[in-house]
């Protein structure tokens, strides 16, 4: 509840902060002090330690899961505002209003991670959507940042659609909304909860991008603003996996076996389709946003095994695939052509970055030693321990040596073909960003070392 | 005194919605698409009211002082809420739209990507 409130709070100091100053160095200060304040007061809530007691008759509630859903987007958001704070300053004259939405997201975001009831997910969805349109097309005069903005509010709306028609004939069946009242026992599942539940799976993989209904992600993700696509690439994605995972496990728990060959043709669907179309692209952002489908089928294996193993997985996964992802993003922010052979001969003007970017494209890869490995790790034996599912674990498995293909392609321009063409950039980083970078880095592979410091807590 | 079966108002929501979802798929219209959204969110809002009646009869023939079916009816006010602000954003979408390309046809978009 902390996080709540303190972020919505925030959220309306951005938009007075941009009427008492003009000075866009100051407004990015206030905003990674109030990441700092939202994190300090989520943790201080998970000790014990609430400023506000209200009573939401049960419909919202975290438990740890919750808190360290929280505390990962959190942390995130603050590498993210550190890193990427000279992009969104330039994104725009008013940056905070721009800081404003981040912040509401953040709220809706918060609700997420504790909804109990279905009218809370849908709350929390539409709290994170309805910003991000306005970000995705916050470009005004860029055509390709207009039809993102257009494709990413149809798309968007549609699915939510789909999603109230799912919650209505939930509750028409079973007379509530609370997920636990939902709960449906083997034997009771008639028609009209079957169709709400399909509704449900069909809109949510929507949100998280899963094949077949993957086709707005490339074009949204490459249309909008790179700043923003980081954030909503990583942070916001991961919110809906969150979702996706805590509405099946309380609602559609006990019907594992009803659901489980829909949702596992999606998976197969999505690693295959991610990772086969990632390696025909010529631009790394378009890279990037192809990678982030194969991803999301990797994340929805522990949607699938629902058990302690894929909760503790998945939270990895998010820190994984967050950290590795924003530090890519805000070098590719940098940059004006976002084709891999801009990239040609970089570790030899910028060593520190190349670097710090090497570390985070081996963790996407999962490469032992780094995050992303046992992120994915995790994933596989989660299902695994689940049984009787070893075809679903060799298509993971496979889909993982084919994405090796396409990140090393952009590890290889960087640091083993020379600059030959002179058009290459040249594009300079400040000493702070360079540092942060490093620290991205170094937080990857402590986490590819020491994964149990993060799941200490669940 | 006669209740309308539940079955009616299921088959004219479902009739409502499966127009907006075709409306969607096959209209080139940025308006027109936009309205069928629009559809699509005010066939659930007359599903959850008619649900919502549906719970509270069963609930009342059992306890006259009954509030069961009235979290539907908030439902809908939610729903309404959310929907005005999707307008909102999303004219604003179209309308920036319409001053760089001076037309709301989805088409258009298409042959821009190459």
């Amino acid at each position: 509840m902390n996080a709540i409130i303190l972020s919505t709070l925030w959220g309306v100091l951005m938009m007075y902060a941009g009427f008492a100053t003009s000075n866009k160095k100051t407004v990015s200060v206030i905003a990674v002090l109030g990441v700092i304040a939202v994190l300090v007061s989520n943790w201080l809530e998970f000790l014990g330690l609430p400023f506000f007691n209200i009573d939401t008759k049960g419909m919202l509630g975290y438990n740890a899961f919750g808190f360290l859903f929280n505390a990962v987007t959190h942390a995130t958001l603050l590498m993210y505002f550190l890193l990427s704070a000279k992009e969104i300053e330039g994104s725009s004259k008013t940056p905070s209003d721009h800081y404003a939405l981040i912040f509401f997201i953040t709220a809706g975001i918060s609700v997420i991670a504790g909804f109990k009831s279905l009218l809370m997910l849908f709350i929390g969805i539409e709290i994170i959507s309805i910003p991000l349109y306005v970000l995705a097309g916050s470009d005004k005069s860029n055509l390709k940042s207009n039809e993102a903005a257009l494709k990413y509010f149809l798309m968007g709306s549609f699915s939510t659609g789909l999603l109230l028609m799912g919650i209505a004939l939930l509750y028409g069946d079973s007379g509530t909304f609370y997920l636990e009242g939902i709960n449906i026992g083997i034997g009771f599942l008639t028609p009209m909860k079957t169709m709400g539940m399909v509704l449900l799976m069909v809109s949510m993989a929507f949100k998280v991008s899963a094949a077949p209904f993957h086709f707005w992600t490339p074009d949204v993700y490459d249309g909008t603003p790179t700043v923003y696509t980081s954030f909503m690439a990583t942070i916001v994605k991961a919110a809906g996996f969150f979702a996706f995972l805590k509405l099946f496990e309380t609602a559609f728990g006990k019907v594992h076996a009803q659901w489980e060959v829909l949702l596992s043709v999606i998976i197969v669907l999505t690693i295959v389709v991610g990772n086969v179309t990632a390696v025909f692209q010529q631009s790394v952002k378009r890279m990037l946003s192809y990678s982030s489908i194969a991803q999301a089928g990797f994340m929805l294996l522990g949607v699938y095994s629902m058990n302690l193993m894929a909760k503790q997985g998945i939270i990895l996964y998010f820190a994984a695939y967050g950290f590795a992802s924003i530090g890519l993003f805000a070098v590719l922010a940098k940059f004006k052509d976002h084709s891999i052979e801009g990239l040609n001969g970089f570790a030899k003007k910028q060593p520190v970055i190349a670097g710090s970017m090497l570390v985070s494209l081996l963790s996407l890869t999962g490469i032992p030693l780094t995050a992303g490995f046992f992120a994915k790790y995790y994933m596989i034996l989660s299902v695994l321990k689940y049984g009787n599912n070893l075809w679903l674990v060799i298509i993971a498995i496979l889909g993982a040596a084919v994405s090796v293909y396409y990140y090393f392609r952009v590890i290889q321009a960087m640091y083993f073909k020379d600059e030959a063409d002179a058009t290459v950039e040249q594009v300079g980083f400040s000493k702070s960003f360079q540092l942060l970078m490093v620290v991205n880095a170094i937080v990857l592979l402590v986490l590819g070392i020491h994964p149990d410091w993060l799941m200490l807590f669940l | 005194m006669q209740v309308m079966p539940i079955n009616y108002y299921i088959f004219l929501s479902i009739a409502l919605f499966t127009i907006g979802i075709v409306g969607v798929l096959t209209r080139r219209n940025v308006i027109i698409i936009f309205m069928c959204i629009e559809l699509m969110l005010n066939a659930v809002n007359v599903l959850l009211v008619a649900f919502s009646k549906m719970h509270h009869l069963n609930a009342y023939a059992l306890d006259r002082a009954t509030t069961a079916g009235t979290e539907a009816q908030l439902f809908v006010f939610f729903i309404m809420v959310v929907a005005a602000a999707e307008v909102t954003v999303g004219l604003a979408i179209i309308v920036m739209l319409y001053r760089n390309i001076h037309s709301v046809d989805i088409n258009f978009l298409n042959r821009l990507k190459h």
